[in-house]
């Protein structure tokens, strides 16, 4: 039977001394919001448009991962483990746009 | 039953660096990551095979930008609340985290409060997953996937808050006798909730902005 | 250890059991059971394709008159009997009794854990298996029958079938929820809760081979989780992810919205299903690895590049799913590099495959059931793997993709593949977990037996799939190649019942040797792993004091020791 397992003051005191950073990080998401909603406003034509939606999401998604899921601060096997997930991941769905980019309509009308 | 000792339970191991049930809400991410990776890609798939101008906006189909951006940045209120209900308990303040955590569960009701008047507002103008999108001569699946994908994320917000429910209302009892291991559990439920509000960061700006 | 806890009821030891070891028995004889009702349902089948339109012997007269004309089958009834084979056999039999029943059993033993990481989870990964067990059997009880759009359940057919395909979607999204919960502990299990000393190079096969069974559960069911809501969504609320614009179904356009496409359901199902078919036979050649080690009393010849293999084709297994959709109109480009990857992949199964067969060189071999197993599918999963080559090669597959040669192809690796990989494990551990010895003249006729009809069924196959016959035909003759080679079927079908014959002996013996008296010796295959370190059957916690690891997994014939084989766990004197 595990004893009670009290937090120790050194825990504490490393958790407080990021506090500031997660309301930084919260204030950045709240202003990216704002700035992918104002971009799409302009109109950009569709192929931009997405990448700069898909960008400003991709920062918003890593400080989220970064800071609020504690990932930057793991050990840096988790992390390495996650982004060459992602790249593969992103590589494997793309995949089957190849299958279908030239054809027109994926399905003949 | 429970008298076997399972290493790991609370302290992390060496070679990763976290706890077992750290590691296992990860893996579960890297699946939901998959599940959700490939409803993007669907949607991706029939939107660029989708002929010219059959697919429409998210505004053209009807979906509020004021009101999106909104309940987008009440999930990212209700991570940082998240954040800071764990940072409570691992700063020894229990009644802190109360606050922080009814804050959480109070935004992700409002989320699906919010939702839900989305969702009727469109159900009174006759639109159903199964609307083709009117205006068009070609059909297209614009209100399937959005029905479908934004249910499945609502889904998983309501499951989140059911479980940050039980762990304000009575998980908390494990706070008075192993406080790191209470802390434990809130930080793999913040992981959870962290990783749905992340999924809406890209869901936002796919349905309603482009 | 376990003096200290109260005596549990009945129900909290045997059917809500957090015990890794009663729930790998519960996967263990749930998956056999299902295993043994698709052997059942694919006996019908054979009646069907030996005798085409005579009625089926004593279960003719039984069955209802939306199943049978008569007594003869009816060719819903037939497609049905084929869709529910495939989908019992892979995902309520093959994985359950693979992962679920040898993994959960064998793994936290031989890598000296007490238990899973998550006890508790193991439970509920068990109960979700048999509501969609139960759910997919309770299907043939609709008055429109179970699923019968195969077991890939391509759209647009499957969406306008019979309600016997909801119950399947239904039932698939419990199995892979089953698998996912299952995957996180296996994987949790290996990487955290290893024995002291016990370093990754010092596991067993068998383990890497769960590890990376596990990753390809883990990442591939997601997308076909996705899939099935789709397609429920297009059954149940008339969406179009699946429905193409303009589909007309007997005459009458079909009610949907249209803009969708067939083709993305065959992405994602075959996203899930070629990583699958890997799940399908990684753990059985973890389980050949370790009896072909323990009864040629020598290490695995090639160890390390076995593994690097593994981790490879894991990896590979991946970026080749759409060597399935070849004849899908894909274009040059996106074929070309599935042909490419789908070439790759074969290297590290012939790796492995190779080592297995080096091992075997110089070594003193000893020919207990299991051996007879494990090496028995050496050259049957080579004839699997080979007969894939030229599926995976698009030009050849435009004549062999959808015959018999396909079947033949996927039921060698599978059938004399991994199932004699299942038996093997059977007989190897049934003294670990029993603490007795099957009877040896029962367990050589099963083999034997099981030996000669398995490549009885399929080695006509693969004539037939050359000669052309297609698959799912309710009945081949009436084409004229499908008459021709009648007498190919017809040999498959008397094979396959001489084949459920033979397994009355495995049955018997399996029943009858757990109430023998005399009990088996504790290491009665003087093997080196750990699950030979704790008593037989062993203990609520496994392990009296953790064990400790002093060396590799395969330590046999030493120079210089005093046995043949080292254990990892006993500190040898050099």
């Amino acid at each position: 039977m595990s004893e009670a397992v009290a937090i120790s003051e050194s825990e504490a005191a490393r958790v407080k001394s990021h506090l500031r950073v997660y309301v930084m990080v919260f204030v950045a998401l709240a202003v990216l919001t704002v700035v992918t909603v104002a971009i799409s406003y302009l109109h950009l034509p569709t192929a931009l448009a997405i990448t700069v939606a898909m960008v400003v999401a991709t920062v918003k998604a890593t400080l989220v991962a970064g800071y609020f899921m504690h990932l930057l601060s793991e050990e840096k096997v988790i992390l390495w483990l996650l982004v060459l997930c992602a790249a593969f991941l992103v590589f494997l769905f793309a995949l089957p746009l190849g299958t279908e980019t030239g054809n027109g309509p994926l399905w003949p009308q | 039953m429970s008298e076997i000792v399972i290493p790991y339970r609370t302290e992390p191991h060496p070679l990763t660096g976290v706890t077992s049930g750290k590691l296992g809400i990860w893996l579960f991410l890297a699946s939901e990551v998959m599940l959700f990776g490939a409803l993007f890609s669907s949607y991706v798939l029939l939107r660029v095979g989708a002929a010219e101008g059959t697919w429409p906006t998210g505004v053209e189909a009807g979906l509020n930008v004021p009101i999106g951006t909104f309940n987008t940045l009440v999930l990212i209120t209700s991570s940082i609340t998240m954040v800071m209900s764990w940072a409570s308990l691992k700063m020894g303040n229990p009644g802190a985290f109360k606050r922080y955590m009814g804050a959480t569960i109070a935004l992700g009701m409002l989320f699906l409060v919010v939702k839900g008047f989305e969702y009727s507002g469109k159900f009174h103008h006759g639109i159903f997953p199964a609307t083709g999108w009117p205006g068009a001569s070609d059909p297209s699946t614009f209100y399937g996937f959005y029905f479908t994908i934004t249910g499945l994320h609502a889904l998983h917000v309501f499951l989140g808050i059911l479980v940050n429910i039980w762990l304000l209302v009575w998980g908390l009892a494990l706070y008075k006798t192993e406080p790191e291991r209470f802390a434990g559990r809130v930080e793999i439920s913040g992981l959870y909730w962290h990783f749905v509000d992340l999924v809406w960061i890209f869901l936002f700006p796919l349905l309603y902005l482009l | 250890m376990s003096e200290s806890h109260a005596k549990l009821g009945f129900l909290r030891s045997y059917v809500f059991s957090t015990d890794h070891k009663v729930i790998g028995i519960q996967y263990g004889i749930t998956a056999l059971l299902f295993l043994f009702f698709g052997l059942c349902l694919m006996m019908m089948m054979r009646w069907q394709l030996a005798y085409p339109g005579e009625a089926i012997p004593i279960i003719g007269g039984l069955l209802g008159e939306t199943l049978v004309d008569d007594g003869a089958m009816l060719p819903s009834f037939y497609n049905s009997l084929g869709a529910m084979h495939g989908t019992i056999m892979v995902f309520m039999g093959i994985v359950p009794l693979a992962v679920g029943a040898f993994g959960n059993y064998i793994v936290p033993l031989q890598i000296g854990a007490p238990d899973m990481a998550f006890p508790r989870l193991n439970m509920a990964s068990y109960q979700a298996f048999v509501i969609g067990g139960l759910v997919m059997l309770s299907s043939f009880f609709l008055p429109g029958g179970a699923a019968s759009s195969g077991w890939t359940s391509y759209a647009p057919l499957s969406v306008t079938a019979t309600t016997g395909q909801t119950f399947w979607l239904i039932g698939m999204i419990f199995l892979i929820a089953s698998s996912l919960l299952g995957a996180i502990n296996f994987i949790v299990t290996i990487i955290h809760l290893r024995a002291e000393g016990l370093t990754f190079f010092r596991l067993p096969f068998f383990i890497w081979s769960q590890l990376v069974t596990a990753f390809l559960l883990l990442l591939a069911f997601p997308p076909l989780q996705v899939a099935a809501i789709f397609q429920l969504m297009d059954r149940l609320a008339d969406t179009s992810f699946f429905m193409p614009t303009g589909l007309v179904s007997g005459g009458d356009p079909v009610a949907a919205v249209g803009g969708g496409s067939p083709l993305l359901w065959q992405h994602l199902f075959w996203f899930l299903a070629h990583p699958e078919v890997y799940v399908l036979i990684l753990p059985g050649m973890g389980i050949v690895a370790e009896v072909i080690a323990n009864n040629s009393r020598k290490p695995l010849w090639g160890y390390r590049p076995m593994v690097y293999s593994l981790l490879f084709l894991g990896f590979m297994s991946f970026c080749v799913w759409a060597h399935h959709m070849y004849m899908t109109g894909m274009g040059t480009t996106m074929s070309t590099f599935f042909q490419i990857t789908t070439m790759i992949i074969s290297i590290p199964s012939v790796i492995i495959l190779t080592c297995l067969v080096i091992s075997l060189w110089g070594a003193s071999i000893r020919f207990p059931v299991p051996m007879l197993f494990a090496l028995a599918f050496l050259p049957m999963f080579g004839i699997g793997g080979l007969t894939g080559l030229p599926l995976g090669l698009a030009a050849p597959d435009a004549h062999f993709h959808d015959t018999y040669y396909v079947i033949g192809h996927f039921h060698y690796v599978v059938a004399p593949g991994t199932i004699f990989a299942m038996f093997a494990g059977i007989y190897h551990w049934y003294p670990k977990v029993t603490g007795r010895q099957m009877n040896v003249p029962l367990g050589k006729l099963h083999f034997w037996l099981s030996f000669v009809f398995m490549n009885g069924i399929f080695m006509p196959m693969m004539f037939e799939g050359m000669a052309g016959v297609s698959r799912r035909l309710f009945d081949p003759t009436v084409y004229e190649i499908g008459a021709a080679v009648h007498g190919l079927t017809t040999m498959s079908s008397w094979s396959a019942w001489l084949l459920a014959l033979s397994q009355i002996p495995f049955i018997i013996n399996f029943f009858m040797s757990m109430r023998k008296k005399e009990r088996a010796e504790e290491n009665p295959w003087q093997a080196t792993t750990l699950e030979w370190a704790t008593s037989t059957p062993p203990p609520h916690g496994n392990f009296v004091e953790p064990p400790v690891v002093y060396s590799g997994p395969y330590e046999y014939s030493v120079p210089g020791a005093s046995s043949d084989f080292s254990p990892q766990f006993i500190k040898q004197e050099s």
